[in-house]
């Protein structure tokens, strides 16, 4: 799946979609391939804040249980209501219909720190490497 | 599954590799004075014979040919062989964790069994594979509480298990938990008015057992109600399980902590017995430890596999929904055997008795002069009498007799020093009883 040209891209494999001081933020297709079958999601509600690399809700797999770590800081405008009775949309979806929530931002600045699409890609690459290693 | 420990050329290599020069170095932190440099003070080994002849002088030491009167949270019930006979089959004995669904088919499906068992007797919607006990159950199941709601005080009556509270207590020390505890009535209930004057919109869950401590029944609708009314959980702990047979199921509950040795353990020092959390289908994420549930397998047939098990701490670690990391599948299982055998007659029968033979006691006791009931609240197979005199003074005349008298209530609550708890059940022979009231009036004839 590629990965959208206007979205940016943390480490830890969220991605941000920023358009007039409003940030719509998901996780990105290497993290739904990494977790598996996504079957339940826990996300904040309205009015919360965000802070940069503080957790703010999890992904549950049949794996494993994940951290979603704010890519940037904000308050919280909405979260996902489809994805409590659809969370495997995570897994079809994930950087379209499965956004987790929508925040105003409160840095534009930081947004600057993320990734591209293309170093996200060599970065992702370069972890594919790793684990065949 | 092996255990091969390290040879000490494998050790050396550690060391070296993470830079150490010796095992020692690595208790450093730990100050000299607190370091152990000689052996344990242990006995040296026994041969097999010695060992034999050890137990059973312990052996001897258990109070055969005693009756007992005590209950106050471990109760002596009927049991059948059959129990025993499959809880000593090596399958269930010796297996480990069934984290491995294909190898562990039976285990997986006695746990699921337990589960159904236990949200039927509780009226809940969903339980777990089991905890500890009764005590660690109820601390979890306001944890759980404290994670639903996002609120840090809790409000626990007095009529809770002082060691159930004693627990709570433990763990609420160092986590921000404040814990509150509510009196009683004349009735021997949880205060319902001092509940209501202390809930507000920061309290987590509310606290109470019923069968209470002093064996009283509580009205739970109201106390749930009011808990509801600001966003509170109501936490019911149940330490009988057997009054389950006879008493409406604490449906309103949000979250049931019970204890589960009345059904098929027998009553021994320390345990080991098996706790319950059962709750509502929409709080399981927050539950602790783990559920068995049923699935499909690859051919569509019928099969069973630990789920939930991403929250536990091997997974999730320091984010783990509890520090639980195990459940009591050998004592659970025993639990379900017992209850399959008995069956929802046969449940309602046993309590029945319990309760016939309590009122039966109480009548018995209520004659002798200076003894009177003190509560005047509906009990299942437990009450409590004041004496004339101290209930330690009593039981140490009883114990010649080889009676096993009341709890003295005067540890736990020092208000209540002449206050004793007595426990009846199906296995109290009503001579029994007649003995034991008979010694406690002569008992009492006798001047001090």
């Amino acid at each position: 799946m590629a990965y959208p040209a206007n979205y940016r891209y943390t480490k830890e494999h969220e991605w941000v979609n920023a358009k007039d001081g409003v940030a719509t933020i998901g996780i990105t297709d290497y993290a739904q391939s990494e977790l598996g079958d996504v079957v339940f999601v826990e996300l904040p509600e309205a009015g919360k804040k965000l802070e940069t690399g503080k957790s703010f809700g999890t992904v549950e797999s049949v794996k494993a249980v994940s951290e979603i770590y704010a890519p940037v800081s904000g308050e919280v405008l909405e979260a996902n209501p489809a994805l409590h009775d659809k969370p495997e949309t995570i897994n079809s979806d994930p950087h379209g219909a499965a956004w987790m929530v929508k925040i105003k931002l409160s840095n534009l600045a930081e947004l600057e720190k993320l990734m591209d699409s293309g170093a996200y890609e060599t970065y992702v690459a370069a972890k594919g490497k790793e684990a065949s290693a | 599954m092996r255990y091969l420990p390290k040879s000490p050329a494998e050790r050396q290599e550690m060391l070296t590799a993470i830079g150490a020069k010796s095992i020692e170095e690595l208790f450093e932190t730990i100050p000299e004075k607190y370091r152990l440099h000689d052996a344990l003070k242990l006995p040296g080994p026994l041969s097999e014979a010695e060992v034999i002849d050890y137990f059973k002088q312990r052996a001897g030491e258990n109070s055969l040919g005693y009756t007992s009167f005590l209950g106050a949270g471990v109760y002596q019930h009927l049991r059948s062989v059959i129990t025993d006979t499959i809880l000593l089959r090596g399958e269930f004995l010796t297996s480990y964790t069934p984290y491995q669904a294909e190898i562990s088919q039976g285990t997986l499906q006695a746990i699921f069994e337990f589960q159904t068992l236990m949200c039927q007797l509780t009226g809940q919607e969903v339980a777990n594979a089991s905890m500890y006990d009764g005590s660690t159950a109820t601390t979890e199941a306001v944890l759980m509480a404290e994670r639903l709601a996002g609120r840090g005080r809790v409000l626990v009556a007095r009529s809770v298990h002082p060691e159930y509270r004693e627990v709570l207590r433990t763990y609420a020390k160092n986590s921000g938990l404040h814990v509150e505890e509510i009196g009683y009535t004349k009735s021997g209930t949880v205060d319902a008015a001092s509940i209501k004057s202390a809930l507000r919109d920061d309290v987590a869950a509310v606290v109470v057992q019923s069968p209470n401590f002093f064996g009283v029944l509580e009205t739970l609708p109201g106390i749930a109600d009011a808990a509801h009314g600001v966003g509170a959980l109501l936490v019911v702990a149940i330490a009988e399980g057997v009054s389950l047979g006879a008493v409406k199921p604490p449906a309103e509950a949000d979250i049931v902590a019970m204890e589960a040795q009345s059904f098929g353990l027998p009553p021994s020092y320390g345990g080991p017995y098996a706790g319950v959390i059962a709750s509502r289908d929409k709080f399981v994420r927050q539950m602790p430890g783990r559920l068995a549930g049923e699935t499909t397998d690859t051919e569509g047939k019928r099969g069973f596999v630990l789920t939930l098990a991403t929250r536990e701490q091997h997974i999730r670690r320091e984010k783990a929904t509890s520090n639980i990391c195990t459940n009591q599948a050998l004592c659970a299982l025993a639990a379900t055997v017992h209850l399959t055998l008995l069956g929802k007659e046969g449940l309602r029968e046993m309590a029945e008795q319990n309760v016939s033979k309590a009122q039966f006691a109480i009548g018995e006791l209520e004659k002798i002069p200076g003894v009177k009931r003190a509560f005047d609240g509906p009990f299942f197979n437990e009450f409590t009498l004041e004496f004339p005199r101290s209930v330690r003074m009593i039981n140490a005349e009883l114990l010649k007799e080889q009676i096993a008298g009341p709890l003295a209530l005067g540890t736990a609550f020092p208000e209540l020093t002449k206050h004793g708890l007595v426990c009846v059940t199906e296995t109290t022979p009503r001579t029994e009883i007649e003995r034991f009231a008979a010694a406690v009036k002569n008992i009492l004839s006798n001047p001090l």
